[in-house]
């Protein structure tokens, strides 16, 4: 049997499962681009695949999606919810990281317990309250970014003091001690010590948490609504259910609306794939 | 027990080095001064943060109407508002007698996130038990009425039972998927299993939605004998059979695992990752001891490295099953529910904002959140657990 470059024996099993694999869980995203530089006739009378060989490709549908809906500024209102909803919860999840890890205090288990509990809660828990309490009878903000912001900094916050305080326990606490023995406050300790030294586990939440508020529905849709600040994921829902006239615009608006967490993605690969297997999940 | 014995360590151990710190600090008395510049500070920079974060909802005009800049400047305020906020927090708590500041600093540090946990998370969950015995508008006690509203009616029996399946499915054959790519991505060259991990972790990028609208070009239904743009409907033309309605087949709930499959597609290669880093930290001499007694690949895959993977496998388990329990998504915007598809999340939201059924939507959530107990128990006796080892 042959042997690969390291020296290990070549697998005939995974050479021909793993293309395989790779191909049944390309090909739906494939029928979606394809599809999506087709005509509206086109796509009415043949399976996008028909048009690999006729090759007969528009970029109308992009065109005409910028041009007549509102896509191009629904991708906008998601950059400016996503931005810093993925940012403000960092500071305060990292401050109370730093507690849990390098201080005592009694009822430390018990709120970090709580946290631990937190992270299995179902938002829908919180909706009718807050809607109330951020709708035209409470605070009147609802519909606006800083509804959506607060709300995904709070349910942000179990995840992330949870992933900062993981990895922050597996610095050496005698950084700490000897700082606090050169009479540096805590904020100090904080601030040039172990914040920079905890950027991987913040770039790594920063990830995850970039994708959940860029890729959710339901916060959006419940407290930022249908209308002139919707996100691009409320707005592909809304297209989805379009009949007839535009009806091709949707595969163009969907590929639109992964673009920035496809980069994203790519981009951070190492980051998220850090903050699975480090903090977020663990075995 | 481990738990137990945990709890009373912590509160008991000084941290090494405390008693250098306690000759240091020990005589420093209180500091008026810092004390009351450092409460002034904490208390303007939370009223001028709100009163910032406010405006950009009631007055947008006075930043010319413009999402961008109000976005960058919520980024600014809130970030140097933070920075500011702990900054003043803490020499204000310095300027307490020193004894006293090493017991308040640690619950400074965690007022802030605590408090947008209890005022977002804690107190709507208790509002929403309450609202579940409470009228529509949430003006009269009714008792059980809601509970039992629902629990007589066999739409919501169907709901739990399609839940019931999405749990007993999906989290395994995600599992079951990831560990099999994870296996053999392993034993491909470097730059290939770099490449078909890569594809298979893409979709891990995708919105519910947008994945909805990917399958929906694959579930696709064209009347028979009109030309079939759905692949799965194509397929089964070109083998000689009937184009089926996918979605609308209820009969052995086959709609719901055609919607199922979207979620595993999705989170497959969340599994693989874990798995695969999982099957990478098994060390290598426990597998090279069964090469040299002369086990097959098989036997020492399933005898030593498959009871390494497993507390992994476990974690990845309960994951999906968390996700899988709240998911909503993917059945709001396919089926909404109909032909016998609902799930728990989307019949809240119908109830609530459908049905205007706002006491029986509190009461399907606190259904909900019943379900969730026993993984919520479980995760905090492994955490326990996890910790005591450490």
């Amino acid at each position: 049997m042959s042997t690969m470059k390291d020296g290990r024996r070549r697998s005939p099993l995974a050479m021909i499962t793993m293309p395989v694999m790779v191909i049944l869980w390309t090909i739906p995203t494939l029928g979606l681009l394809v599809t999506s530089f087709r005509t509206r006739e086109a796509a009415a009378s043949s399976g996008w695949w028909a048009s690999l060989l006729d090759g007969a490709f528009t970029l109308d549908n992009y065109r005409e999606l910028f041009e007549t809906t509102s896509m191009g500024s629904s991708l906008l209102n998601s950059v400016v919810v996503a931005v810093p909803a993925t940012v403000l919860p960092i500071m305060f999840a990292a401050f109370a990281a730093y507690a849990f890890t390098f201080m005592n205090f009694p009822g430390k288990d018990l709120l970090f317990i709580l946290i631990v509990a937190l992270m299995v809660v179902p938002i829908q828990v919180a909706f009718q309250p807050m809607l109330n309490l951020l709708g035209p009878n409470g605070l009147g903000i609802n519909g606006e970014f800083v509804a959506v912001w607060l709300m995904h900094t709070a349910f942000g916050m179990p995840l992330a003091v949870y992933t900062l305080r993981n990895y922050m326990a597996t610095l050496p606490g005698s950084v700490v001690e000897s700082a606090k023995i050169d009479g540096a406050s805590h904020f100090q300790t904080f601030w040039t010590l172990v914040a920079p030294m905890s950027s991987p586990a913040i770039a790594a939440f920063a990830t995850l948490q970039f994708l959940w508020v860029w890729n959710d529905l339901l916060i959006a849709k419940l407290f930022l609504g249908g209308g002139a600040n919707k996100t691009i994921i409320v707005d592909l829902q809304q297209m989805i259910g379009t009949q007839g006239q535009g009806e091709e615009l949707l595969t163009a608006g969907a590929f639109i609306s992964m673009v920035v967490p496809m980069i994203v993605f790519f981009s951070l690969q190492r980051f998220l794939v850090r903050g699975m297997t480090s903090g977020s999940v663990k075995g | 027990m481990a738990g137990v014995s945990a709890a009373t360590d912590t509160e008991t151990s000084q941290p090494p080095g405390a008693e250098s710190e306690e000759r240091d600090r020990s005589g420093s008395p209180a500091r008026p001064l810092r004390l009351a510049i450092g409460a002034v500070g904490v208390v303007v920079t939370v009223y001028l943060a709100c009163n910032i974060f406010l405006a950009f909802a009631y007055y947008p005009q006075w930043f010319l109407g413009s999402k961008l800049l109000i976005g960058a400047l919520g980024l600014i305020v809130g970030i140097g508002g933070s920075v500011l906020f702990f900054w003043f927090l803490n020499l204000c708590i310095e300027g307490l007698p020193s004894r006293m500041s090493e017991g308040v600093i640690p619950y400074a540090f965690l007022l802030p996130g605590f408090s947008l946990i209890a005022l977002l998370l804690l107190y709507p969950t208790a509002q929403t038990i309450i609202y579940s015995f409470a009228n529509n508008d949430s003006t009269d006690w009714v008792g059980l009425a809601n509970y039992q509203a629902i629990f007589s009616d066999p739409a919501f029996w169907s709901t739990l039972f399609n839940n019931l399946l999405w749990i007993l499915i999906v989290p395994i054959l995600t599992v079951a998927f990831g560990l099999t790519v994870a296996v053999l991505a392993d034993k491909l060259s470097g730059t290939g299993e770099k490449v078909a991990k890569s594809f298979i972790f893409l979709p891990m990028s995708i919105s519910f939605v947008g994945a909805a609208t990917i399958w929906g070009l694959v579930y696709a239904y064209e009347d028979a004998g009109s030309s079939q743009t759905g692949l799965l409907n194509a397929i089964v033309v070109s083998l000689g059979g009937e184009p089926q309605s996918w979605y609308q087949i209820d009969t052995l709930r086959l709609n719901s695992l055609l919607l199922m499959v979207i979620l595993i597609w999705l989170q497959t290669g969340f599994a693989m990752v874990l798995l695969s880093s999982a099957i990478k930290g098994v060390p290598e001499d426990t597998v090279e001891a069964g090469r040299m007694d002369g086990a097959s690949e098989t036997r020492i895959f399933w005898q030593i490295v498959f009871p390494q993977v497993r507390p992994t496998m476990l974690a990845v388990f309960i994951t999906v099953l968390i996700l899988v329990l709240k998911v909503f998504d993917i059945i709001y915007v396919t089926t909404n529910g109909r032909y016998n598809t609902n799930v728990i999340a989307n019949l809240f939201f119908n109830e609530l904002f459908v049905s205007r059924q706002a006491g029986q939507a509190a009461a399907v959530v606190v259904v909900l959140l019943i379900l969730v107990i026993p993984v919520l128990i479980y995760q905090v006796h492994s955490f326990r657990q996890q910790e005591a080892n450490r």
